[in-house]
């Protein structure tokens, strides 16, 4: 048993490199001074050195946000995490109690961050271990077999991605579409749509080979992406909070499909 | 033809509207039972969680255990991570479901928390009664993804990894449910605690003993999970509400017990400014 001891070293005794607030002073971020070194950063580049401790380049940067703003920026309250901050304006709740339980429901397993992570994971081994045209077959139906689903191929409502176009087109324009998980990425596509598993790649697949390509293993990508569907969301909580409460996709009683037991007394 | 509308699946759940509005619901029943007019008055709260999440009606041992489950988590006090999330919801006037859901989310962890009882919950249903395999998957314990959002286990499911023996509460506990329920895995983890605190090097915790409990009541491990969450809350929600009270200058901010080992201002001086932007 190794008891106590670390709890009693730790007690009243945080190291951290992260930063700290000096109230009436300053601050200090990942070792730079907030208010000196930082004050011109841009938000989204000051998460990202937050996350990784790491500065990237503007064409860096500017893929990060295309990926977060061309494949999960969606305002549509139909999807399943949009939906939670609508139904909790409906109720009339509050704008960050709606947002963060929508924010952490993205952490689903048919979409968002679980699946992401799962994508990232894939391409990375794949890449690993796919030396030539030949090795895709074996690779990916092993997997397939293994996992019954192949992280970043397959959608559950249609087929076709529209997100993959827009999101290869700007990773083009920022000159970072070439790296080689997006190629392997692609040449998997190509293997799977035409199988007879008819899976293509899907924008978290793309997403996932861009990221990798740029040197992030799953754990950082899972860091990078954790508030990615916040732009879709909080407009879908305005919009539920304008309108009149209650009226968000109301179900009246006979909106229930009861399979269980008959009526019976305790 | 009117167009058939999308309906919500459910075998728990069955309403009759009233009459004068398809909105409003006149009668309830949960897996069969009328809500309102039947078990309201008759079934205590415990029953009536048993009911919900098994669609039956518990034995009086199930409701009696599961009861005795509910006291002994409600409150794992203001010590405990959940309920320190809570408290600093309290502590800054946060509103009262964000004191909550700062529950849950410590609450929710593999270090004492439901993931933790999930993953126990998965032990047994791999191990039984074996101990040959309780052997093998508490001495070296791994995850069984590798690559999950959740952070990577670091000590063995449903033991202490900072205990120096079992606790007292832990022991009473798992006495009283013994008692209660002697014949599944909490007898077995009653006969066996000390092999199997030696197989993890650790002492049992609370996570091991409500895990055993709620094999007993075959629970799922998505059941069990769900439930460990939902049954800690009422500690949370109270000591959030003293905290609230009591305001912040009564609770501690740890204001000089961090050490920035990162800082500028003891950087060299002469050095510039490197800015990223």
């Amino acid at each position: 048993m190794r008891g106590p001891t670390t709890l009693e070293t730790a007690e009243d005794n945080w190291q951290t490199e992260m930063g700290a607030a000096f109230p009436g002073e300053r601050a200090v971020y990942r070792g730079k001074d907030l208010f000196t070194e930082l004050s011109d950063i841009s938000w989204f580049k000051l998460i990202m050195l937050g996350i990784t401790g790491k500065s990237f380049t503007d064409a860096q940067i500017k893929l990060f946000e295309a990926i977060q703003v061309i494949t999960v920026s969606y305002p549509d309250p139909k999807l399943w995490n949009n939906r939670i901050a609508s139904l909790s304006a409906s109720a009339r709740a509050t704008g960050i109690l709606g947002t963060t339980a929508a924010i952490a429901c993205s952490e689903a397993k048919i979409y968002g961050n679980q699946a992401n992570i799962v994508a990232i994971d894939f391409i990375r081994r794949a890449k690993l271990s796919i030396k030539n045209n030949h090795d895709i077959s074996e690779f990916v139906i092993k997997d397939l077999k293994k996992n019954r689903a192949i992280g970043g191929y397959g959608r559950p409502i249609i087929h076709h991605d529209e997100r993959i176009k827009p999101l290869l087109k700007r990773a083009k324009e920022l000159e970072l579409a070439g790296g080689p998980h997006v190629k392997l990425a692609f040449e998997i596509d190509q293997f799977l749509s035409s199988s007879r598993y008819k899976l293509n790649l899907n924008a978290s697949g793309l997403s996932a080979a861009l990221m990798a390509d740029q040197g992030f293993d799953y754990r950082e990508y899972y860091y990078a992406t954790m508030l990615a569907f916040s732009a879709g969301i909080i407009p879908c909580y305005i919009d539920a909070a304008n309108h009149k409460e209650g009226t968000f996709f109301p179900l009246s009683c006979n909106r229930l499909n009861y399979t269980g037991h008959g009526t019976r007394h305790w | 033809m009117s167009e058939l509308k999308e309906k919500i699946s459910t075998e728990i759940w069955y309403e009759v509207a009233e009459e004068d509005n398809s909105f409003a619901a006149k009668k309830s029943y949960c897996s069969g039972y009328d809500v309102y007019g039947d078990l309201l008055g008759k079934v205590t709260w415990a029953e009536y969680i048993y009911l919900l999440f098994k669609l039956e009606k518990p034995k009086p041992w199930q409701s009696s255990l599961l009861e005795s489950i509910a006291v002994a988590i409600a409150n794992p006090g203001p010590r405990d991570l959940s309920v320190r999330g809570a408290m600093n919801g309290g502590v800054g006037g946060s509103t009262a479901a964000s004191c909550l859901m700062a529950a849950l989310a410590p609450g929710a962890g593999k270090n004492g928390g439901a993931r933790e009882v999930y993953q126990v919950m998965r032990l047994w249903q791999q191990c039984q009664f074996d101990l040959t395999l309780w052997q093998q998957k508490l001495s070296n314990y791994e995850d069984e993804q590798t690559v999950e959002v959740w952070p990577a286990s670091e000590h063995s499911p449903g033991f202490d990894p900072y205990g120096a023996s079992c606790s007292t509460p832990v022991l009473q506990t798992l006495d009283h449910l013994t008692n209660i329920y002697s014949e599944g895995a909490l007898a077995y983890l009653s006969t066996n605690r000390t092999k199997l605190e030696h197989f993890a090097d650790c002492p049992l915790t609370m996570t091991g003993v409500i895990a055993a409990a709620f094999t007993d009541l075959e629970l799922n491990d998505d059941q069990a999970e769900m439930l460990f969450l939902l049954l800690r809350l009422p500690g949370a929600a109270v000591h959030s509400l003293e905290q609230k009270k009591l305001g912040w200058r009564k609770y501690p901010f740890f204001g000089d017990k961090l050490t920035l080992t990162d800082d500028p201002a003891s950087k060299d001086t002469n050095q510039p400014l490197q800015k990223i932007s």
